[in-house]
C-alpha cells in the first residue's frame, strides 16, 4: 500500500491535447484531505482545463488523474465533487431557490439543505428572484451555492470570487477555510495573487506546465520578490 | 436510471417554462390559432377541413416540441448546466426521460386544447375516438422532443438551431401526406417519405379518421420515438474531447 490511498488528488504526468494543441503538459501533484489549494496562472494557462480534467468532464490524453482513489470521471465520484464553473452554470430562467432545490434533489439531500446553502452564500433575501435578474456577482454566488450542496468532500472552484466586493470575498475565503478545516479538499483558481496567498499551498501554471508548487512564503523566497504580485510576475516572465 | 431524478428534471423544466409565460402561451395557443385559421380558410370547400384537420393534430406537436426542446437543451449545453449535471449522479437516461415527460405532458395539453376547439368551435366532424387522436399527438410531441435533443448536439448556437427548423421540418411537411397522399408521390420520393418521422405520425392518424384502428401504425410510431430518444441520448457526451 502506498500513501496515495490517503490523498484526495493523485495526478501524475497528466497531459491534455485539444484539437492538436497541448493544453496541459505533464502535470503531477498530490493533495490531502483538508488542504486549501490556490491554482494560479495567467489567462489561458490551463487552469480551467486542469479543473475539468479532475472532474472527469475533460478527456485526458496521457497520464492519470485519480481522485479519492478512483479514476477521474468514475461513476462513484459523481456527487462527491462540488464544482463551480468559471461561467455561472445555473438556470437563468429559474429562481435562486428553484435552482438550488433542483440540484439538492439530484444529490438526494433533504429540504433543509436548500436553506443552509442559500444562507452560506448570503442569498436568502434573493430566494424568489429569477437568476436572470441578478447581478453578475449574485449569479456567481448561486453557482457557488450549487457547488456547496451536500457538503462534498472535494470542492473545485473556478474563479469563485471574480466580480465580488472585498467584504464578500473575505467572507467567502473564510467559508473555503472552514470547509478545508472540516476536512474537505478545496482547490480554488484565481488571477488575484493577494487573494490566493490565503491558501496554504499554491500551484502556479504557465502555458500548461506546473511552474511552482509550495507555500506562499516559499513563493516569495523563490522569486526574491517583496509582494505576491511581483512574485507572480517574476515567475511567469522570469525564465522565458 | 432513477425515477426520482427523472421527475425532478421534469419538474425543473416545467418550472423554467412557467417563468416564461410567453413561450408557454405560444406553445399552446399558436397551434390552436393555426387550426382555426385553416378551418376558416377552407370554409368554401366542404369536407376539406375534415380531411386535413386531424392530420395536423399529429403534425403540430412534432414541430412545436422539436423547436422548444432543441433550443432549451442547446442552452443547457452552452450555459454549462449540462456539464455540471454530468459531475452529479444524474444519468443520460434521467436527463432524456425528464425532457420527454415534460414535453410529452405539454404535447398532451396542447393536443387536448386544439382538438376540443376543433371539434366544438371549428366544426371538425367527429371521427374516430378523440382520445386516440390525442394519444397520437402525445407520441408526435415525444418524437419532436427526441429529435430536438439530437439536433441540439449538431447546432452550436440558438441561431443555428432555428435555421435547422426549415431544413428538418419543411421537407417533411411536403412529403408526410398533408399536401398529397404518400401513395401518389413519385416512387423515389415515396420511399423517402415512408421513413420520415412526420409521416409515421400522420400514418397513425389516418386510420383513425375512417374509424379504424391499426395497432401496427401505432407500434411503428412508438418504435420511432424509442429510436429517436436513444439517438438523442447518444449525442450527449459526458466527456469533452
Ligand atoms: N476546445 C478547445 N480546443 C482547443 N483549445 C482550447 C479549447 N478550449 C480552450 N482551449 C485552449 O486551452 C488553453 C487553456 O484554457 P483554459 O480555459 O484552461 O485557461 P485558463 O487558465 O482557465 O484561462 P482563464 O484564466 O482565462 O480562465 C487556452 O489557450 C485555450 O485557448
Ligand atoms: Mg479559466
Amino acid at each position: 500500500m502506498d500513501s496515495s490511498d490517503h490523498s484526495t488528488f493523485d495526478v501524475s504526468n497528466l497531459r491534455v491535447v485539444r484539437s492538436g494543441h497541448e493544453i496541459l503538459k505533464s502535470i503531477s501533484f498530490r493533495a490531502a484531505p483538508g488542504e486549501l489549494i490556490g491554482l494560479l496562472g495567467p489567462s489561458g494557462s490551463g487552469k480551467s482545463t486542469l479543473m475539468r480534467s479532475l472532474l472527469g468532464v475533460q478527456a485526458i490524453t496521457d497520464g492519470s488523474a485519480r481522485i479519492m482513489n478512483c479514476a477521474a470521471g468514475s461513476r462513484s465520484l459523481r456527487g462527491k465533487l462540488g464544482y463551480m464553473a468559471q461561467s455561472a452554470a445555473v438556470y437563468l430562467d429559474l429562481t435562486v431557490e428553484e435552482n438550488i432545490r433542483y440540484f439538492t434533489g439530484v444529490l438526494a439531500q433533504g429540504p433543509s439543505e436548500v436553506a443552509r446553502v442559500m444562507d452560506v452564500v448570503a442569498l436568502t433575501p434573493f430566494a424568489d428572484r429569477l437568476v436572470a435578474s441578478l447581478s453578475g456577482g449574485e449569479r456567481a454566488r448561486v453557482s457557488l451555492g450549487v457547488a456547496l450542496v451536500g457538503s462534498p468532500p472535494v470542492l473545485i472552484l473556478d474563479e469563485p470570487t471574480v466580480g465580488l466586493d472585498p467584504i464578500l470575498r473575505r467572507d467567502l475565503w473564510h467559508t473555503f477555510d472552514d470547509l478545508a478545516k472540516s476536512g474537505a479538499t478545496v482547490i480554488v483558481s484565481s488571477h488575484v495573487m493577494d487573494e490566493a496567498a490565503r491558501c496554504a499551498r499554491l500551484l502556479l501554471l504557465r502555458d500548461g506546465a506546473l511552474l511552482f508548487d509550495g507555500t506562499p512564503a516559499s513563493l516569495l523566497a523563490a522569486s526574491k520578490a517583496s509582494g505576491y504580485d511581483e512574485a507572480f510576475e517574476r515567475l511567469i516572465e522570469g525564465d522565458r | 436510471m432513477s425515477l426520482r431524478r427523472t421527475l425532478l428534471t421534469t419538474r425543473r423544466i416545467l418550472e423554467q417554462l412557467r417563468h416564461d409565460p410567453r413561450t408557454l402561451a405560444l406553445l399552446l395557443l399558436v397551434p390552436t390559432a393555426l387550426m382555426g385559421l385553416l378551418a376558416w380558410s377552407l370554409t368554401n370547400r366542404p369536407g376539406a377541413f375534415d380531411s386535413v384537420g386531424p392530420k395536423l393534430l399529429g403534425v403540430f406537436p412534432l414541430i412545436v416540441m422539436f423547436l422548444v426542446t432543441s433550443v432549451i437543451t442547446l442552452r443547457e449545453r452552452t450555459v454549462g448546466t449540462l456539464e455540471r449535471l454530468f459531475t452529479l449522479p444524474l444519468t443520460k437516461a434521467d436527463f432524456v426521460a425528464g425532457y420527454a415527460i415534460a414535453f410529452g405532458a405539454l404535447a398532451l395539453v396542447q393536443s387536448v386544447l386544439v382538438s376540443v376547439l376543433s371539434y366544438s368551435w371549428y366544426g371538425l366532424a367527429h371521427q374516430g375516438v378523440p382520445w386516440r387522436i390525442s394519444a397520437v399527438a402525445l407520441c408526435a410531441g415525444l418524437l419532436g422532443t427526441a429529435f430536438g435533443l439530437a439536433l441540439s448536439a449538431v447546432a452550436h448556437t440558438e441561431f443555428q438551431a432555428v435555421q435547422f427548423m426549415p431544413a428538418f421540418i419543411l421537407p417533411q411537411l411536403l412529403l408526410c401526406g398533408l399536401v398529397i397522399p404518400v401513395s401518389q408521390l413519385p416512387s423515389a420520393l415515396r420511399a423517402v417519405a415512408k421513413v420520415l418521422p412526420m409521416t409515421a405520425a400522420v400514418h397513425a392518424i389516418n386510420p383513425l379518421q375512417s374509424n379504424q384502428y391499426y395497432v401496427g401504425q401505432f407500434a411503428i410510431l412508438l418504435a420511432y420515438i424509442f429510436a429517436a430518444l436513444v439517438a438523442g441520448a447518444s449525442t450527449i457526451r459526458r466527456v469533452t474531447k
